[in-house]
């Protein structure tokens, strides 16, 4: 794009100064809180602390193995085969992963809980409720990331090996599987990252024994309250996250190997014979697994004392829900919608600038740009609102009590989403598009609204869907940072849950099914503009 | 109408455009013939505007272009793989060029469908770009920038993802348009049969210099050197040595009917200078023959030298193995200075 010198600076003056004081500035605030009075010294002895830490790393192992186990059947049948609904099928998958985790977490209360119809468990509280919840949550990253490149794999590659003697099962371990290793191994590594900074599901699905390191963050600043210690976890868990990461990447790195992918049309085919059987079931009980319990969750929602009526929805009106709220749930619903239609615009704006600054200077300084960008990408939910409240501790009342901050944490999460969804769509332009416009006559601003902007339009309309959908789930951060009197959906879901009494309950179940469905409205928007235009993301 | 003077342009170190000189005349098509990296594509994007000259001037007429942006000069540019905008349908993309300069829809609406009738793609008007076979897409670029009327036509290598089909059915095309509207035009390409069906004259380019330019004819019968001989696919390359008015080759004597410079040449046959002669003075064994439809060619051992390459007509070619007699024509033996002298 061709911009003034001050559009120059602003594309990158922006965003690095919104991320420095909204997002640097609470991470200093952690780290010069858990600098003082030998907190981390404390941390790391602490054999509670440490049980903790434990607990933390292998219940992430063990959810990333189980998500493997059930997302990569589920990204074969879906990458190697045709059949009818596939899209549907595809779209279908990815729901849970934008879903809130408070409204996964109610619809696990509502699957297990006692009058639910699995109650017969008895697995409520505890860790294995949290870890189908992780895999629920999950199982779209295995099915988008190693479905998505399993299904531009050459199938001529498998075909030689056949050619050349081995077995079909020979030809998957010697051919496929190495070629997939690095989008299993990326898979993997997000799946790893959610899980080990899980805190709405572990918070509220695992039980008062069983605290990740999130929820003992959480802890620890809010109930406790000792912010040294809160804060010196805080730093722990990024140290610890920012070394996965960087270890992941290498390995992912030398995995890497440069291949041929075809269009995904040409690897697919319509199952035959047996395996009609093998993709019908893996079908069937991925679909059973994610459907049931968000099925559950809304015909609970609808069913009162045993039979249908929405009187758990006419009660969000009364003055019960309103005193535990401290506002009508409906006001929480216009805080929601409104809270991410700010976040959204910030983000757009912030994450859009430095994409252009990105996108248009190849080179060392943007590539910095760009990692720094990315930075809130490690970091917790649970750290950034963390951050916010120590950072705003001796700010004047005004700004420490703002609603404004609400919409900032949230724009702060998305943005490294917008980077991601607009940088590669601007770089990957072909410039011949802009020397055929200007061989038509069009100027250098024609050339940017003609050509620019209708491409790059579609990648901010899913950034947007994203932002928003991120904006709407968002609990972590928000438990932080929103005043009592400003609550949002999954605020005044966590209150109704933390209510004793079934008429509370009820209402928590009201709650989540409006957020799933606004949730859901906004992906189907996502999906809708990236399934026609812009293929995998 | 169309002049490059001097035209030079530097990457770095490197010249791309080494005092370039090249005229196009009214109605003229001018064939830019060189392989990759020979600075064809360059020549193409520094009269179009969108590559700046380090030395040198573009005139149109009599105005000199430095001053002209791209967008304002006049001149359609085919690009190679055809650059359509992939979010405009068909009509959208002929289209674009009007909507720059015109807001009569009506007469935007007439336009393209004319053009589009021009290029065999009435009908196609609401198609989406990517859905189209390559063939389709090359016409749609063609009424895009035959839309907007240019005052000069540039094509970069517009038939080089085609199949041969296809390439002979729009070469015909392209030629047909360029002769209806006496559109000037400068036609890059890197394939010599091509640029010889399309063109007036055909201009030579080798490492960022125009070297030779003529009409498809004269540079067929007499390459300026042994460089372009060798491009246009002749040969194979013999030393040589003329004395006596003869030239000494391996594989005999031949009258030279040029006057070289030096005694050491190198020597080569165009394509058409061997023939079957039954008289002929060469003795010579066929090893191999490649059957092309048409014609066949021969390759045929003499006793000394490199195979010599026989063109024939499939019914009276001789099998593997026969023994054949030759002749060359003397005025298709080239004779170049020695490139190491």
């Amino acid at each position: 794009m061709r911009v003034g010198r001050a559009g120059r600076i602003a594309q990158v003056a922006v965003p690095l100064g919104f991320l420095a004081l909204f997002f640097g500035w609470p991470l200093g605030a952690i780290f010069a809180h858990s600098l003082r009075a030998g907190a981390i010294a404390d941390v790391v002895t602490d054999p509670f602390l440490r049980r903790v830490a434990w607990f933390t790393l292998w219940q992430a192992v063990l959810s990333t193995i189980l998500t493997l186990a059930v997302g990569l059947p589920a990204a074969y049948a879906v990458a190697r085969y045709e059949f009818p609904g596939r899209r549907a099928f595809r779209a279908f998958v990815t729901v849970p992963f934008v879903l809130p985790t408070v409204v996964v977490s109610t619809a696990f209360l509502a699957l297990l809980g006692s009058d639910g119809p699995l109650a017969f468990l008895h697995w409520r509280p505890g860790v294995a409720p949290m870890l189908i919840a992780h895999v629920f949550f999950n199982v779209a990253v295995v099915v988008r990331t190693v479905g998505g490149f399993w299904a531009n794999l050459d199938r001529r590659r498998e075909e030689a090996a056949r050619m050349l003697g081995a077995s079909r099962r020979r030809a998957f371990v010697h051919v496929t599987l190495p070629l997939l290793a690095p989008s299993i191994i990326a898979a993997a590594s997000i799946v790893f990252l959610f899980t080990f900074t899980s805190f709405g599901v572990a918070l509220l699905l695992a039980g008062p024994a069983h605290a990740t390191l999130e929820v003992e963050i959480y802890r620890q600043a809010v109930d406790v309250p000792d912010l040294q210690t809160a804060a010196a976890l805080a730093l722990a868990q990024i140290v610890a996250v920012l070394a996965v990461m960087f270890a992941l990447a290498r390995a992912q790195e030398r995995r890497a190997v440069a291949q041929r992918l075809v269009g995904a049309a040409d690897a697919a085919r319509r199952p035959r014979g047996r395996e009609k059987i093998v993709v019908g079931g893996i079908l069937a009980g991925t679909t059973l697994f994610l459907g049931t319990p968000l099925a559950v969750l809304a015909w609970r929602s609808l069913h009162v004392g045993g039979r249908w009526s929405i009187g758990s929805y006419r009660a969000l009106g009364t003055s019960a829900s309103t005193s535990t709220l401290f506002v009508s749930p409906w006001a929480a619903v216009r805080n929601s919608v409104e809270f991410a239609a700010i976040a959204t615009l910030i983000a757009l704006v912030v994450g859009g600038l430095a994409a252009v600054a990105i996108a248009a200077r190849p080179g060392r300084a943007t590539r910095t740009m760009d990692a720094f960008l990315m930075l809130p990408l490690g970091t917790s939910a649970v750290t950034v609102g963390f951050g916010f409240l120590l950072a705003t501790e001796n700010a004047p009342r005004s700004i420490a009590n703002s609603p404004l901050l609400v919409p900032i944490a949230h724009a702060v999460v998305a943005i490294p989403f917008v980077v991601r969804a607009v940088v590669p769509v601007l770089r990957s332009i072909d410039p011949r598009l802009r020397d055929a416009a200007t061989m038509l006559g069009a100027g250098p601003r024609r050339v940017w609204r003609e050509v620019d902007l209708p491409i790059v339009a579609r990648a901010f309309a899913v950034a947007a869907g994203f932002c928003a959908a991120v904006s709407l789930g968002e609990f972590g951060a928000t438990l932080f940072i929103a005043r009592p009197d400003w609550p949002t959906v999954p605020i005044a879901i966590q209150r109704f849950l933390g209510k004793p009494g079934q008429i509370y309950f009820d209402q928590a179940l009201a709650m989540s099914v409006i957020l799933m469905v606004l949730t859901g409205v906004v992906v189907f928007a996502i999906e809708r503009v990236r399934v026609r235009e812009l293929g995998e993301l | 109408m169309l002049r490059v003077e001097g035209a030079v342009v530097r990457f770095g170190d490197r010249r791309a455009l080494d005092h370039v000189d090249l005229e196009v005349g009214p109605g003229e098509t001018i064939a830019v013939l060189g392989p990759s990296g020979s600075g064809k594509t360059t020549l193409l994007r520094a009269v179009a505007g969108l590559q700046r000259l380090g030395e040198g001037c573009i005139r149109w007429g009599d105005d000199d272009l430095a001053g002209v942006a791209a967008h304002e000069r006049h001149f359609g540019l085919m690009f190679q793989e055809y650059a359509l905008f992939p979010h405009r349908d068909v009509a959208g993309n002929v289209e674009f060029g009007l909507r720059m300069t015109s807001s009569d829809r009506a007469a935007r609406a007439r336009r393209v469908d004319e053009v589009l009738d021009l290029v065999g793609l009435a009908g196609f008007r609401t198609r989406r770009v990517a859905s189209l076979s390559g063939g389709e897409q090359q016409r749609v670029a063609l009424a895009r920038a035959l839309a907007v009327s240019p005052r000069l036509l540039m094509l970069d290598e517009p038939l080089g993802a085609l199949d041969r089909v296809w390439r002979r059915r729009l070469l015909t095309e392209i030629r047909a348009i360029l002769d209806r509207a006496a559109l000037p035009a400068l036609y890059v390409t890197h394939d010599h049969e091509e640029a010889f069906a399309i063109a007036t004259r055909v201009a030579i380019m080798r490492a960022g210099r125009v070297v030779q330019v003529g009409a498809p004819a004269e540079v067929w019968r007499a390459p300026v050197d042994a460089w372009t001989a060798t491009f246009l696919g002749f040969g194979p390359i013999v030393a040589a040595e003329v004395r006596n008015g003869l030239v000494h080759t391996p594989w005999g004597s031949i009258e030279c009917r040029v006057n070289p410079a030096a005694r050491a040449v190198e020597a080569v046959v165009r394509p058409d200078g061997a023939r079957i002669d039954d008289a002929g003075p060469i003795h010579a064994t066929v090893v191999r023959a490649m059957f092309t439809g048409a014609r066949v060619e021969l390759a045929a051992v003499a006793e000394s030298g490199p195979p010599l390459i026989v063109v024939v007509a499939p019914h009276d070619a001789p099998a593997v193995g026969d023994r054949v007699r030759l002749s060359i024509d003397p005025d298709a033996l080239l004779v170049y200075p020695d490139r190491a002298d």
